[in-house]
């Protein structure tokens, strides 16, 4: 077994383990990701939460369980918790845990920018939900159409949580995505070329080329919101001369790209689970790179579909439906790959497969319905109904919950040495797709019978009362499917099956080639790959080399406060703006500068 | 896996064809968007089902593959999977299938879109303007406005334009075929929308009726209370309704008004007259008068020309007070004048709690007669 | 045949491709950067014609004041690649020495800046006048931070020689600086193009 501690010693390595400080000056991506994860599935837990609360306010027609106001609060919290708090941070866990290990590394490039981006999206995830405190939570939808989020239309502190609570969590995700693209060039073991890459590690590239290129967008029009609430500029004020509709083009511009950010992970997931799973490589390996590449690039050519209603004009509607129907291809690609990976194989129907199977199936069945909205004239119908709901929660829970939670189901005994309770991992597995289908797929009927979005109520003389009724039951059985995971996960602690087993369900890629739980500096001796699947084509000459004695002394980069540190800077810097006066955020900024500059002058070795 | 798992998916085949067979009809849905009545909702609903049906192919073939695939390929003792990597006839197919469906979709889709956008021969043209959380409606070629509740000739083509007078709004009467925003204009003097600031919808409502819809864009407090009602008659009905509101003193009681050529009634007369003379719909002007209802209301016929709120020429006439809120009774528009706020949450008319039930009852009097 | 590469330190360590880390998370960075201030510039340019009121940029542009502020620009950057060839070159002050010109020219920059955005706001420009002054301050003001975080980091290398550090090893270092210091110039080009000389 590799002593390495007793025959290297470095700052790093001899730092304590336990407790919290140990936690807080981490810069160890797998004790990252595991922060991310924590923290994620809190607020995924937070969100729904949110979804309960509205669909049983949604439960009866002309019902009163929640005001208006609040119910508006909930559902701007429910998307802006699920996408920017859940959704983007989940998969970041996983590409913090695993990136470095799947490519032969022993941490990211820039380990402390990783522990900032964390702490960052923490203060941000608290800061955006200390608005319910103050009874102010954002009200405006996730999207906050202008001039709707302008100080005449909502004066109170709502939008300026919402603005300033994004820009904070963009910041993390931009910082995010510069490390991991540099990690993955940079940081390759000898003999990973990028097309030996697990395809877990290539959708990790494409997502934060998407996220360092649409982030900014995001930004700055969130930038010209505040500079309108707070300092008087004129962005989106009609009467002069400001379009509501610029609003709507900068918003997609990112949010198109975004919902590919959300995506991809997941994708880049059940491409890995599932030839573990078959005993059968990944299918068509160079076209599954190549369509994750080319949605990466046409995902930024079809962003007014979100904005067919607006009235652009029939070239641009043209346009955009062509490029929209086009982009349909590569996914379609990726889904065939998928089968033809299953087919032939051996399939074993272990949680994490049961949940690739489900991602796959509900993954494609969203991705109609999205060619449906890809239809312009179609979409006037469908366009800000509940069909649309309908489309996003299939793609969203059927396509990314539902290939993070095979990732969980499968990565967890490496992590921790223990698997999941099997049974209760097929109890969840079952109670979210009966959940999911009895929550969502009714939802296809009630907007196409003229049920709008973001509506409070609907009156009685619609007659979808019983079908809104069915929706609601269907969350909560969804939402017990969650909590039977939660179980799962603290029985698992007290008493799951124990592994030492570095390979337990027989994988193909690198980070298998770790002790289980991988040691901190994860790999003895980097290993020489040989192969696209080194574990299934040469398994001992890995573990010899990764898991033997180490033959070099190894660095690790030392703990640092100063990632949390700065972080508190970034949050003063962008809160301070709520005093609405130009110089309190200088404070923060002066902070992180302090911050900065001691981190840029900290010996790290 | 267990053998419950195989029968979901068919199952939900079956559920999925079973909701849409099932009556979506208006009757039963009056929302709904397969009762088109309108040769822009036949042709978006035709192009819809052609679509559907092709992304139902493929659907399918994903379906019942991946079901095969689950049931033949699961793990058996002494199973030995051959390591097959991929295989270039099979992207290509896969991939060059995909694409004519693609462009099967996309050519009735360009052709369709492009038709959304012709402006028929002379059409009636009404402007829809959004308001939070109500619908104004002008006719600018006959002179009249209106809120909330829009009157439409059948068999003649009309041009709605779109526009808000401060958020983004979306007019939707999913019977009609289809929405679109309504976009804040920058504003000219006359409070016109300028031509490039509205958005358009053409369409020719083949038969009368009334068709219910409602405010589809994120709005606000009261998105979901932003409703309207479409009554649509036969020409000549909608001739005698124009008329009808194009009469001169139309919103007056009848104790008001003056012969044709006499000066109009002036405020300080109004006040003065007794109110046991009166009706009680009179008494209820008196109030209207009294009240400074003028401020944001606008009734033809009367000195109101206020705009900040519907015009309230035929408010008795309409299906529900408030856009949406309840039904129009005399009771339930006193309840509304008296605290509006109560029934629509953040409506920007004020309470009028210091009015007395009787002047509430007279001036809701006033108002139900207002058809 | 075992290699530590490693993770962290943007000088050390063993990379896949032979580019020091810190230097090609920066490029990733300046790629994003990129996308930030072409949405600015973008609005800008959408918004260019649409003010409802004045003043306009006719009105108040002074194109040779705003030339010769380009210039002076243009002129730091040139000084920025002598510094880091002299650092490269193991010579500390005379790199010292064109640090602190860089330092010293950008600081103009930022004069001119402020002349300019004092004056403009005496003419009656502020960003809260009409889309021209929300859409020009805007972005020209972001640019101006990034100019004084410029300045400031050169200062901060320059503080780093003073105390004897600013060897050979700390070329990348000023390497960065300097891909920084040219982004930042060449986002004024591009903001002088189509913002100022597009109204000539």
């Amino acid at each position: 077994m590799a002593t390495a501690e007793a025959t290297i010693q470095t700052p790093a390595l001899a730092a304590p383990k336990t407790g919290i400080w140990s936690w807080i000056t981490t810069v160890d991506h797998k004790r990252i990701g595991i922060m991310y994860g924590v923290t994620a599935l809190f607020f995924f837990f937070v969100g729904g939460l949110e979804a309960l609360l509205i669909r049983i306010q949604l439960a009866k027609p002309e019902n009163a369980f929640v005001s208006a106001d609040v119910f508006n609060q909930l559902f701007t919290m429910h998307g802006t918790t699920m996408i920017f708090l859940v959704g983007m941070p989940i998969a970041v866990a996983f590409f913090n845990y695993l990136v470095p290990l799947q490519i032969g590394a022993r941490d990211v490039a820039f380990p402390r920018l990783n522990a900032l981006s964390y702490w960052i999206y923490l203060f941000g995830a608290l800061f955006l939900n200390a608005s319910f405190l103050l009874g102010a939570a954002p009200n405006v939808g996730w999207f906050g159409y202008a001039p709707l989020t302008m100080n005449e239309f909502s004066p109170g502190l709502n939008v300026d949580f919402w603005s300033i609570g994004i820009q904070i969590l963009g910041v993390a995700s931009i910082m995010g995505g510069v490390n991991f693209i540099t990690t993955i060039i940079n940081l390759r073991a000898p003999g990973m070329t990028f097309m030996r890459m697990p395809l877990f590690t290539w959708t990790t590239f494409v997502t934060s080329f998407l996220i360092i290129t649409a982030l900014p967008v995001l930004g700055i029009s969130l930038f010209f919101i505040t500079f309108d609430r707070f300092y008087g500029t004129q962005f989106f004020n009609p009467a002069a001369g400001g379009q509501s509709v610029l609003w709507q083009h900068l918003f997609w511009i990112f949010g198109h790209p975004e919902v590919y950010i959300l995506i991809l992970p997941a994708f880049g997931i059940v491409s890995d689970v599932i030839p573990a799973h078959t005993r059968k490589p990944l299918f068509g390996y160079a076209m599954m790179v190549y369509s994750s590449v080319l949605i990466g690039f046409i995902g930024w050519g079809v962003w007014a579909h979100h904005m067919f209603g607006t009235g652009m004009g029939p070239i641009a509607d043209a346009f955009f439906s062509i490029s929209t129907l086009i982009i349909a291809i590569p996914t379609g690609v990726k889904v065939f790959n998928w089968l033809a990976t299953m087919w032939g194989g051996a399939i074993r129907f272990t949680t994490p497969m049961l949940f690739c199977i489900g991602m796959v199936a509900f993954f494609t069945f969203g991705g109609i319905s999205g060619v449906h909205h890809g239809v312009p004239p179609a979409s006037l119908q469908q366009t800000d109904t509940y069909y649309v709901v309908a489309h996003f929660h299939y793609v969203l829970f059927g396509g990314l919950i539902m290939g993070i939670f095979a990732g969980l189901y499968h990565w967890w005994p490496k992590l921790t040495g223990r698997f999941l309770s099997e049974r209760l991992g097929k109890l969840n597995f079952w109670l979210f797709v009966i959940g999911m289908n009895m929550t969502f797929f009714p939802m296809h009927v009630v907007g196409l019978l003229g049920m709008p979005r973001r509506v409070f109520t609907y009156p009685a003389e619609l007659n979808l009362g019983h079908i809104n009724m069915i929706i609601t039951i269907g969350g909560f059985l969804t939402a017990l499917g969650a909590l039977v995971f939660a179980i799962n996960v603290i029985r698992t602690f007290r008493k799951g099956e124990r592994t030492t087993d570095p390979n337990p369900w027989g994988a193909h890629t690198l980070e298998w080639a770790t002790t289980t739980p991988p040691q901190v500096y994860n790999f003895a001796n980097l290993p020489v790959v040989r192969s696209r699947e080194p574990m299934w084509d040469h398994p001992e000459e890995m573990l010899a080399q990764t898991t033997g004695e180490p033959k070099a002394p190894i660095h690790l980069p030392p703990p640092s406060y100063w990632p949390i540190f700065t972080a508190v800077g970034v949050i003063l810097a962008m809160a301070l703006m709520m005093t609405g006066k130009w110089w309190p955020p200088l404070i923060g900024a002066a902070w992180v500068g302090i911050g900065i500059i001691n981190w840029a002058y900290e010996p790290i070795d | 896996m267990s053998s419950s798992g195989r029968k979901l998916i068919p199952a939900l085949a079956l559920a999925f064809v079973a909701a849409f067979a099932t009556g979506c009809a208006a009757e039963n849905y009056p929302q709904s968007i397969f009762d088109p009545v309108t040769d822009l909702a036949v042709r978006v609903n035709d192009l819809f089902a052609g679509v559907f049906w092709w992304t139902m192919l493929v659907l399918a073939v994903v379906w019942i593959g991946l079901v095969f695939i689950l049931i033949r390929y699961r793990d058996r003792p002494g199973a030995q999977p051959r390591k097959i990597y991929g295989s270039n006839i099979a992207e290509i197919l896969w991939t060059l299938g995909p694409a004519l469906i693609v462009i099967s979709i996309l050519v009735p889709t360009v052709r369709t879109i492009f038709y959304t956008y012709e402006r028929p021969e002379n059409p009636l043209l009404v402007e829809a303007v959004g308001h939070q959380w109500w619908w104004e409606f002008r006719y600018p070629e006959l002179g009249i406005t209106t809120a909330n509740q829009l009157y439409l000739p059948a068999g003649k083509p009309i041009e709605v334009r779109l526009s808000s007078s401060d958020v983004v709004h979306n007019w939707w009467v999913p019977a009609f075929g289809g929405k679109r925003y309504n976009h804040p204009v920058t504003p000219v003097v006359d409070g016109a929308p300028t031509k490039k600031d509205y958005n358009v919808l053409y369409f020719t409502v083949d038969r009368p009726g009334e068709y219910p819809g409602q405010c589809a864009e994120f709005c606000g407090t009261s998105h979901a209370l932003m409703r309207m009602l479409v009554v649509v008659q036969e020409p000549d009905e909608f001739e005698e309704w124009v008329e009808r509101q194009r009469a001169p003193q139309v919103g007056l009681p009848a104790e008001f008004r003056t012969a044709e050529g006499e000066a109009p009634v002036g405020m300080a007369e109004v006040l003065a007259r007794p109110a046991e003379e009166l009706s009680l719909e009179a008494q209820g002007y008196q109030v209207f008068v009294r009240a400074g209802c003028a401020a944001c209301h606008t009734i033809d016929g009367t000195s109101a020309v206020g705009v900040l709120g519907p015009n309230l020429t035929n408010v008795g006439a309409r299906w529900t007070i408030g856009a949406g809120v309840m039904s129009n009774t005399r009771e339930n528009m006193l309840s509304w004048v008296r605290n509006a706020p109560e029934h629509k949450p953040d409506v920007k008319m004020t309470p009028f709690t210091h009015l007395s039930d009787s002047e509430l009852d007279a001036l809701a009097a006033y108002l139900v007669s207002l058809k | 045949m075992n290699h530590t590469a490693v993770a962290q330190g943007p000088n050390q360590h063993h990379t896949s491709t032979g580019l020091p880390m810190f230097k090609l998370g920066f490029w990733v960075f300046i790629g994003s950067e990129t996308l930030l201030f072409g949405t600015l510039i973008s609005t800008y340019m959408i918004y260019r014609g649409e003010s409802v009121t004045g003043p306009f940029p006719k009105d108040i542009f002074s194109i040779p004041l705003t030339t010769f502020s380009a210039f002076v620009l243009l002129m730091s950057s040139l000084t920025m690649v002598l510094a880091l060839a002299a650092v490269k070159r193991g010579d500390r002050k005379l790199g010292m020495r064109w640090l602190l010109t860089t330092a010293a020219l950008g600081s103009v920059f930022l004069g001119f800046q402020a002349y300019e955005f004092t004056h403009f706001a005496a003419e009656g420009l502020t960003m809260g006048s009409n889309l021209f002054g929300s859409t020009f301050y805007l972005m020209t003001g972001f640019h101006g931070a990034h100019v004084s975080i410029g300045v400031f980091w050169l200062l901060a290398l320059w503080l780093e020689g003073l105390r004897g550090g600013l060897g050979q090893d700390s070329a990348v270092r000023v390497e960065v600086c300097g891909l920084y210091w040219h982004f930042v110039d060449i986002v004024w080009i591009a903001i002088f193009t189509f913002v100022y000389l597009f109204e000539v």
